[in-house]
């Protein structure tokens, strides 16, 4: 069985990576690149700790095939912060204490950051549809909401 | 052992060819369906052929007749497209409904149709809006309307060397709006129980001139509900129509039990939802 | 009323400290390690839900390409002894026939043989490779059809162990009976002026983890074994693998890694032996990650349950009589928790006359394992629903009616002992005095209390803290941080010391270097680690004082600790006050590194106490329902960290909800489960829930230091009849069987009506 060899552009530097034709892209990110920030919570794409952005797009990558990532863009949980400056997502979550056990909140991160990317001034609706498919069974999302709405805030008086 | 192989073919010629010559190779559009089943051992195709690099898949062409939508497109897209939006809400509905944020990047109608689900949410609006699935095969291009695509869960219409190719609306007469709903026990990531579409259009007056109704996840296939309709035009959506309109679609309905419904239940509610999902059609058709 | 002491560090909301970590995806789950020249451990599992093991072939399997090794339960030893698992014991030769089973598959799911390979698919290709031949029988999967006369019984040698003796003890399926009684139950209801009774039901549910059981086992040339687990306790793997394999726990050393969700259900090992083995029998490190459908079928879920409960009641809402019959789910083997259920039951109210019994039934599912106060949320149900009726029957406050039954310090608790102080009554008060409860119902939503009522483990723990010559501190424990545990720890240290709590470094070791502690469960871990670490603390500053007594050149005596600093009794222009840093650098020169420890084995906490307010938005046409407004309301003794407090509320809130509203493991006649995924076992998303608002009530727990009650396990304990109470609210109509489905919903609606 061949491997293909696949080159991707992850975290903003370029990368690449031999994969099973058949294997997941996350799997690729995990085992390929070492990037363990990303977990496998259900592998069937109902509980968003895979969550990664793929050319803008927020994705389950374990429902994206590694081969799909050729002259496409990545960008895990590692790449959210900016060198040592978290970014204001990773913050809010610290200050609101919106993580208890911690395995979907790199999930979470990615997710709201596609957000708050598209949409600096949610509605805390708006916030819990578009974080549905990321499933957190310790906090009740309480503190998370809290944490994404205190982001998309001070993102928004920065940008003044 | 072999592995199943990957192909990213960027014309629809070369798709076809790959169809060709991997006998038991799946098409991937968003995946959202299909890895799912790949990895359970439901589906163990022989290739994946990825249709995503081919232009006339992932592009949503609007014209003076109606709107074209690639097989590929994400739903995301879709539902961001202002044409759309105005035109189609009712499509809106279902297509934003696929799935979370995550599947909404990647799942697409040409998945959704393909997939042959019943309660697949995209495809009640196509019925209603009188949707056309265009599909390319070795001798040029067919159409079929989509209540005629899929035929038993899981089977279309779609040949072993053909493929789906867009989906195309022509565009509604004036004063037509559409609506979906489905009835999932959570408020997102479930699959439908019970869903029901309805397209129709008003005179000047507010009486409704022409209606489709279509209900999902109550049969084996979608289902477009002629008495239903019938139901509902000549009339101005009151009570006693409305009524009629869901006890047809009540009758019409074929439902199993399963793990996520009842015979009892499906046949009950799909006849809320169609009363529920005329009323939203009626007033944007006002609007519109 | 006491005076409420001031606490610089205790109470306050720092950062976590492994929060960075977490935020970056750096810290490391079960599943994030590898190693070297790494196999990958595939589990093969029987497809029956109960079936003779007849005969295992495994020559097929061992011939792919990749695989270096099969096992069966013939590499594992049989074993015949008890081993202490926290809230509960589970027999070592059930745990290893659970591991890999011998003569029967007793569910479906049930692990018969295990693979190692060079690659995962490898070991996936060996496993559908491994030819078992069954006998197949037929499946019990109730507790009704397991005990009715003629059911197949699981396991020949099974007697119901039963205080009192029962007539006839087996072969049954039944595990066990326990009963407790007080006063005369039937001149009781024939005194009550109001008598109901009902049954309930409530389903096997999962604690739901997001991160699916994963562990690396690797051995060492010279025979050392080394385990990276993710796991509630580091001390319990270590000695149940000693134990079930024959080995010595001396050479086993295992690392916690973080882990992502327990609820109890990482207490139990599922494949930390069978990596072990495998990794003995192949020379090479062997990784093994459940998957999602795994950790459905083959993990331990929760009993689902029968309860039939019968409440009496005078005019005045006093609760006169009750009697319960509790039917507990124990899975393959027997250890339901029947027994904490029976003793929960009741244990918030003074009732005078009662007769209570449970019984552990073994059926043909996955062993239970215990999920966040187990056995209590399943007659909480039972309780809770009946006074509710209650109240409504005789136009009686809610509030009002549980007030006036409550119990009280000094009352006995049902279970026995007087119960010491307790905030039950305080949490009522929260509850009445309530935004929530004083605003107006909205048209379409029901409204229903419930209370709820969990002890708190004590049990073994220990720590140190190590002071640096730079004044900063590192605490060391063996308890896995789930909840935010390792931030409340610093805050102790942060306290004691009169440090900032910026300069503790909390630190979860492994078996070789953390002293002994008992599972992260049983809402211990603040309270019972908690209290070894300010006994450690204090020990370091008993050893301060000793260092600034040599510097001063006088007796120990004549020195004080005040809040950060160590000061003379007789000061001078020689003899001032020392801080923490100012000692610390001198340490070298004064008697060398400064060490505290401290082995606690303290009594139970306090129990805890909580209400919870739910409104509940109904669709009556489809039946489908929406939490719209909740409030939990609990007695937490001391928070020491608030944030970390309101999100174990908050958490064990929203289990309750699902588990009310849709979550329930969905069987085939055939005893196959339907819904092994998070598609169709639906857990709540954010968007099925509101805030989630917090009231702590804080009345301390005696004889801990702080006041710390355990806050963990009780959230989950009134919902699931705060639901249901809104339910029959909002409808007019008692729902007594969960999940609160719309199918179900709608169909007895459209029953009743």
């Amino acid at each position: 069985m061949s491997k293909l060899h696949i080159e991707t552009v992850v975290n903003g530097e370029p990368a690449e990576f031999l994969c099973s034709p058949d294997e997941t892209l996350l799997s690729a990110i995990r085992n390929g690149l070492g990037l363990t920030g990303t977990k496998e919570g259900c592998g069937t794409g109902d509980c968003g700790a895979c969550s990664v952005m793929l050319n803008d797009r927020l994705v389950a990558s374990c429902l994206v095939l590694a081969a799909e990532a050729q002259g496409r863009s990545l960008t895990t949980i590692e790449g959210v912060a900016r060198g040592s400056t978290l970014h204001p997502v990773q913050k809010a979550f610290l200050q609101e204490a919106a993580l208890q056990c911690g395995v979907c909140t790199p999930g979470f991160i990615v997710a709201a950051k596609a957000l708050l990317d598209v949409n600096p001034a949610p509605e805390e609706e708006e916030v819990r549809y578009w974080l549905a498919g990321n499933l957190c069974r310790c906090t009740g999302y309480d503190k998370i909401v809290r944490a994404v709405l205190d982001a998309a805030a001070e993102m928004r008086s920065a940008r003044v | 052992m072999q592995t199943t192989r990957y192909e990213a073919p960027g014309t629809i010629a070369d798709a076809l060819s790959a169809i060709a010559a991997n006998p038991g190779a799946m098409v991937l559009a968003g995946g959202t369906d299909l890895l799912v089943q790949y990895q359970s051992g439901m589906r163990t195709p022989s290739a994946f052929i990825d249709v995503k690099r081919i232009p006339e898949l992932m592009q949503i062409a609007s014209d003076a007749g109606g709107v074209t939508i690639g097989a590929a497109v994400p739903a995301a897209e879709i539902c961001a497209n202002a044409t759309i939006k105005t035109l189609w809400p009712g499509l809106v509905d279902g297509v934003s409904l696929i799935g979370s944020t995550q599947i909404q990047g990647r799942g697409s109608i040409g998945g959704n149709l393909c997939n042959g689900s019943p309660a697949a949410d995209s495809v009640c609006s196509l019925i209603a809006g009188r949707g056309v699935a265009i599909i390319a095969g070795p001798n040029g291009e067919r159409q079929v309307p989509v209540e005629q695509f899929t035929v038993a869960p899981g089977r279309t219409v779609l040949g072993r060397d053909e493929l789906l190719v867009a989906v195309r609306l022509p565009k509604p007469a004036p004063h037509t709006g559409d609506a979906y709903q489905r009835l999932i026990p959570r408020s997102e990531m479930d699959i439908a129980v019970a869903s029901a579409a309805v397209s129709l259009t008003l005179d000047a007056t507010g009486a409704c001139v022409a209606a489709r109704v279509a209900i999902g996840a109550v049969a084996p296939t979608v289902l477009l509900v002629p008495d239903a309709a019938a139901a509902l035009v000549g009339s101005r959506l009151d009570a006693s129509a409305l009524q009629q309109a869901a006890a047809a679609a009540s009758a019409a309905a074929q439902p199993i039990d399963d793990k996520r419904g009842t015979v009892a239940y499906r046949r009950q509610v799909v006849g809320v939802l169609t009363r529920r999902v005329a009323l939203v059609a009626a007033a944007r058709a006002k609007d519109r | 009323m006491s005076t409420t002491p001031t606490y610089t560090a205790i109470g306050t909301r720092p950062v976590r400290h492994d929060g960075v970590d977490k935020v970056t995806g750096r810290a490391n789950y079960g599943a994030d390690l590898s190693l070297p020249g790494m196999l990958f451990g595939v589990v093969v599992r029987s497809p029956h839900a109960h079936a003779r093991i007849v005969s295992i072939d495994t020559s097929e399997a061992a011939k792919v390409p990749g695989v270096k090794g099969v096992i069966t339960g013939r590499d594992v030893p049989l074993v015949d002894a008890k081993l202490g698992m926290g809230e509960g014991a589970m027999d070592l030769k059930d745990m290893s026939d659970n591991l890999l089973a011998r003569e029967k598959a007793l569910y479906h799911g049930h692990a018969v043989a295990a693979v190692a390979a060079t690659t995962l698919s490898a070991a996936r290709e060996a496993a559908g490779l491994v030819k078992v031949q069954y006998d197949v029988l037929e499946p019990v999967l109730s507790v009704d059809r397991a005990m009715e006369p003629g059911a197949p019984i699981l396991h020949e040698t099974m007697v119901t162990q039963a205080r009192p003796p029962v007539e006839k003890a087996g072969p049954t399926n039944v595990a066990a009976r326990m009963e407790m009684k007080r006063g005369d139950v039937e001149q009781g209801f024939a005194e009550a002026d109001l008598v109901v009774e009902r049954v309930f039901r409530t389903p096997t549910s999962h604690q739901g983890y997001i991160e699916p059981h994963a562990c690396l086992a690797r051995v060492n040339e010279d025979g050392r074994i080394n385990i990276w687990t993710s796991t509630q306790g580091p001390f319990l793997v270590r000695d149940a693998t000693a134990m079930i394999l024959g080995l010595d726990a001396a050479n086993i050393k295992v690392t916690p890694s973080e882990i992502g969700g327990g609820f109890g259900g990482k207490i139990p090992v599922y494949l930390e032996p069978l990596a072990v083995v495998l990794a003995r029998m192949t020379q090479r490190p062997v990784k093994m990650v459940m998957t999602r459908d795994e950790v459905f079928r083959a993990s331990g879920p929760t009993s689902a349950t029968k309860i039939r409960m019968k409440m009496g009641a005078k005019k005045d809402g006093t609760i006169v009589a009750a009697s319960a019959s509790l039917y507990y789910e124990a899975g393959a083997y027997g250890g339901s928790p029947a027994g904490a259920g029976m003793m929960c039951a009741f244990a918030p109210y003074t009732i005078p006359n009662f007769f209570i019994e449970a019984y552990d039934v073994v059926v043909n599912k996955p062993k239970v394992a215990a999920y966040r106060a187990p056995g209590s949320p399943m007659a909480a149900l039972a309780t809770e629903s009946l006074i509710d009726e209650i109240a409504g029957t005789l136009g009686i406050d809610k509030v009002e009616i549980r007030m006036k039954n409550a119990v009280k310090e000094g009352d006995k608790a049902p279970f026995g002992p007087p119960y010491g102080r307790i905030g039950f009554l305080e949490v009522l008060d929260k509850v009445r005095d309530s935004a929530h409860w004083k605003s107006a119902v909205a048209p379409g939503v029901g409204r229903g209390l419930a209370c709820g009522f969990w002890f708190n483990a004590g049990m073994s723990s220990s720590a140190t803290v190590t002071l640096g010559a730079d004044g900063s501190a590192a605490v060391v424990t063996g308890n896995p941080d789930i909840g935010g545990t390792r931030a409340a720890q610093a805050l102790m240290v942060a306290e004691e010391l009169g440090i900032p709590v910026e300069r503790v470094r909390p630190i979860v070791a492994d078996t070789d270097t953390a002293g002994f502690t008992e599972i992260t469960a049983g809402s211990r871990t603040c309270y019972a680690t908690g209290w070894a670490v300010v006994e450690a603390s204090r020990d370091v500053r008993e050893q301060l004082r000793a260092r600034a007594a040599k510097v001063w050149g006088v007796p120990v005596e004549e020195t004080r600790w005040e809040h950060g600093q160590v000061v003379p009794v007789n000061p001078s222009a020689e003899r001032q006050p020392l801080t923490v840093p100012e000692i610390a650098s001198k340490l070298v020169k004064t008697g060398g590194p400064v060490i505290g420890r401290a082995s606690v084995n303290p009594p139970m906490a306090g129990p805890a106490f909580a209400a919870h307010i739910c409104d509940l938005e109904v669709d009556r046409e489809t039946g489908r329902s929406r939490v719209v407004r909740y409030t939990a309301v609990q007695d937490v003794g001391k928070a020491i960290h608030p944030s970390y407090v309101e999100g174990q509320m908050q958490g064990g809130a929203s289990q309750g909800v699902g588990w009310a509203l849709n979550e329930e493991y969905i069987y085939n006649t055939q005893g196959v489960m339907e819904n092994a995924g998070f598609l169709d076992y639906r857990m709540p998303v954010a968007s099925d829930l509101p805030m989630i608002d917090t009231i702590l009530v804080e009345v301390p727990s005696p004889g801990h230091p702080y006041g710390v009650r355990g806050v963990g396990e009780v959230p989950i304990v009134p919902p699931l009849a705060a639901v249901a109470n809104a339910m029959a609210d909002a409808t007019g109509v008692r729902f007594t069987e969960l999940p609160l489905s719309p199918p179900r919903v709608l169909e007895q609606l459209t029953r009743e009506a």
